[in-house]
């Protein structure tokens, strides 16, 4: 095998690692969070479908949360497995946040062991939520240390590279990068959001099932209405995400936008098609892009003609970009009307339409993520470390890759399909309605 | 002390905490199938599962620990061991995948069937298996420099038999370390039958596991004359760890005291431990790389052991309340509350 495969395959199982994994590591991010509202509310309001809810959304987020784990390992692993000449490099330089996400990981393990096993034992129920704390905290900072690690790859800063040796190195500056802030932000609030949107199509599709119990209903008003809060907060980090690339990643946002020449006034391009160099069918917003790019409607736009040709990303990240903009946008609208509707008891929101809807939310949201997380690693082509290192110089030597897409290719197929099989089975053998009338019975005594 | 030594003596130790929990939770996966194997399963599944369930993540994260930190102090060493070890670490990462996630469908997810239990069992003898070939690959003599890089001899690493002695003494340690913990442990339940069986097993496993120790340090001398004598030097280290060793054998044997028993196996693993660390100094790769030409830069060291200790202000009161909640409750270890989500 030529270096050059070693490259492709290198780049295909990372690719395939990442994807499988983002699903897990969104979830794991953001139900603890979800968790903590209900049961939360289930005290405060002392409401044992509230509790029961955070119950049953525990046990669901353990399966999911081992499979986060073990292809986190993974990936860990695969960075120095697949990419040993860059993490040489970076390990420099931004081994420190990685090095405290196996602590915020190793917090959240560890409370989340005990959370598990101590529902139940303290009479205060206050006590036990207590736990749950640094369960969310950690996964969230666990998210957060290894999304700085992300943004120094695209803004890489806190050292100076000098005839090819790295001097002057201060990890916290590295740490701190411009692409941090947003890059932060933006995956903890789009975490947040898809999660909410993941549980509320769960809610939803039990109502299309047949069960028409309040539990199902409280459920999915209060995921709607965090999947809104969270969905407007994505959005304005996005907007603020378009100025970061214009400052510092032009290539990028010229890529995303299909903008060829700088220009000043420069108007969106949605959606469309490329022909021979010209965007054809795409739906122009007048003056949006320098908005986007500067939040002034006559700022000057850095096209992709100020780039080398081997410097720029490819093009299609343009419908990648296009398709998680969309989907958020929709998200946003789709749960603004449910919690608007329930507000104003519209009816059209409890039909069966607007119920599949919802359900259908759930996937799109992770679709949402999938997009972003290819756009945010495609869009930084040809490198790995923006202007420092190129991918094709970063992989492994090793001839063996094409085997090893195959080895993981079949452990992602086997953790898919048990997940699946698992917490599905969990969930309609132990329906609802056969829980609370169960615990209800045990209150009493007469079962146990 | 120089920032070098810290920082591999800190990995050195997660290693060791890593080396404990891991045979643990290996071996306990072994006998729990081996007594379904044999019909005994009633006597010891309660005991396992009870020990596990709360722990098995924490067992994996000592593990990213040690990877992510040895990159981090030593950023070369992502080069030297990623590029060799790209087969044997994918195997081991695979296979503790399956494990791990099986053990939370099995255990969290209602999904009961012999064929996981055996699966359980099995992972647990090839994942020491696998990652033992990395100690083995440090002591030298398995990696080629060539113009395109670095490449692993499989075949000179498949035939050695340092390679097969240090397998066997990973399974024979995994298995003498988990039945010693687990006596104590269900002897801590007050669980008669499965502490007698357990202490069984700790006394059959006693002694492959000081046979295979002592085979290695003699497969060493013709393999890496320099490590066998910097090995010999330490004699006195191996020697309170033998007398540790007797100590506990001694303890199972007479019945008494389990507890102190795992105590002195704890510190006879760590002294070996060491022992065998220290004279790997300076080598992380016999001989292409030592400690110190492939340290990281000192603002970056200095920077991870700030985060080092603040990360263990952290854990330390949280492990303990782990430890308190679950295997020192003794209303939990005897298996009278559960209260799972």
């Amino acid at each position: 095998m030529g270096n050059e495969e070693s490259v492709f395959f290198s780049r295909v199982l990372t690719e395939l690692t990442l994807s499988f994994h983002i699903i897990y590591a969104t979830i794991g991010v953001g139900i603890p969070l979800m968790i903590m509202i209900a049961q939360w509310l289930g005290i405060k309001k002392q409401d044992e479908h509230y509790i029961l809810l955070a119950r049953r959304w525990t046990r669901g987020f353990v399966i999911t949360v081992a499979v986060g784990v073990v292809t986190g390992t993974a990936i860990g692993l695969q960075l120095s497995l697949l990419w040993p000449n860059f993490m040489e490099l970076a390990g420099n330089v931004i081994a420190l946040p990685l090095f405290m996400e196996t602590f915020a990981f190793f917090f959240e393990a560890i409370f989340l062991g005990i959370y598990l096993y101590t529902w139940d034992r303290f009479e205060n129920q206050k006590k036990h939520l207590l736990l749950l704390i640094p369960v969310a905290v950690g996964a969230s900072f666990s998210a957060v240390f290894i999304t700085i690690v992300n943004a120094f790859m695209n803004a890489p800063q806190g050292f100076d590279l000098v005839n090819g040796q790295l001097v002057n190195i201060n990890p916290v500056l590295a740490m701190f990068n411009p692409a941090m802030p947003t890059k932060v932000a933006h995956v903890l609030a789009t975490a947040y959001m898809t999660s909410a949107f993941v549980l509320a199509s769960i809610g939803a599709f039990r109502l299309l099932k047949g069960s028409d119990h309040i539990y199902h209903k409280k459920a999915l008003f209060l995921t709607m209405k965090i999947g809104l809060i969270f969905s407007i907060a994505a959005a304005v980090i996005g907007d603020f995400s378009g100025k970061y690339l214009a400052e510092y990643q032009p290539e990028k946002l010229a890529a995303a936008e299909w903008h060829f020449e700088t220009s000043e006034g420069a108007p969106l391009m949605l959606y469309g098609v490329l022909d021979d160099g010209e965007v054809k069918y795409a739906l122009e917003i007048p003056y949006a892009l320098s908005i986007l790019a500067h939040s002034d409607p006559n700022a000057e736009v850095i096209g992709l003609n100020e780039f080398p040709e081997d410097e720029i990303p490819p093009l299609y990240i343009h419908y990648l970009f296009d398709g998680m903009v969309t989907i958020g946008m929709w998200m946003m609208a789709l749960s603004l009307v449910y919690v608007v509707g329930v507000w104003m008891k519209w009816s059209f929101i409890r039909t069966k339409w607007y119920r599949w809807l919802i359900v259908f939310g759930g996937p799109l949201s992770m679709l949402a993520i999938e997009l972003g997380w290819w756009f945010a690693e495609v869009g930084r082509q040809p490198w790995i470390l923006r202007g420092i290192m190129k991918v094709e110089d970063a992989a492994t030597t090793s001839g063996q890759v094409d085997l090893m897409l195959l080895l993981f290719a079949g452990l992602y197929l086997i953790l898919a399909i048990g997940s699946t099989v698992v917490l599905t089975r969990m969930f309609r053998k132990n329906t609802v309605e056969q829980e609370l009338a169960d615990r209800e019975l045990e209150k009493e005594g007469e079962f146990r | 002390m120089t920032l070098e030594i810290v920082g591999i003596s800190v990995l050195w130790f997660f290693l060791f905490g890593y080396v404990i929990v891991a045979s643990i939770d290996f071996g306990a996966g072994f006998f729990n199938a081996y007594s379904l194997f044999r019909g005994k399963q009633h006597i010891l599944t309660g005991i396992i599962q009870r020990y596990l369930s709360p722990v098995w993540e924490v067992t994996n994260v000592f593990l990213v620990f040690f990877f992510v930190g040895i990159v981090g102090f030593f950023p070369k060493t992502a080069y030297y061991y990623g590029t060799i070890l790209l087969v044997p670490a994918s195997i081991g990462v695979v296979l503790l995948a399956i494990r791990g996630a099986y053990y939370a469908f099995t255990t969290y997810g209602g999904l009961k069937h012999k064929r996981y239990t055996y699966l359980y069992g099995l992972t647990g003898l090839f994942i020491p298996a696998s990652l033992s070939i990395v100690l083995t690959i440090s002591e030298g003599g398995f990696v080629e420099e060539t113009a395109s890089g670095i490449e692993l001899d499989y075949w000179a690493l498949f035939t050695s038999p340092l390679t097969w002695s240090i397998v066997v003494l990973s399974l024979t340690a995994v298995l003498y370390i988990s039945a010693v913990f687990l006596t104590w442990y269900a002897n801590k339940a007050q669980d008669e039958p499965a502490t007698e069986l357990l202490r069984k097993y700790a006394l059959i496993w006693s002694v492959p596991a000081i046979i295979t120790a002592t085979g290695i340090i003699v497969e060493l001398r013709g393999h890496n004359p320099e490590h066998y004598s910097r090995l010999v030097d330490l004699w006195w280290m191996f020697a309170i760890s033998f007398i540790l060793f007797v100590g506990t054998v001694y303890l199972i044997g007479k019945r008494k005291a389990y507890g102190v028993a795992f105590g002195l196996l704890t510190g006879q693993f760590f002294i070996a431990f060491f022992a065998y660390g220290i004279s790997h100094y300076p080598y992380l790769l016999y001989p292409f790389l030592s400690i110190y030409d492939g340290f990281t830069n000192e603002a970056m060291a200095i920077a991870l052991i700030i985060a080092f200790i603040a990360g263990l202000g952290l854990l330390l009161p949280s492990l303990y309340l782990l430890l308190r909640l679950f295997l020192f409750n003794k209303d939990y270890v005897q298996g009278k509350r559960n209260d799972h989500a």
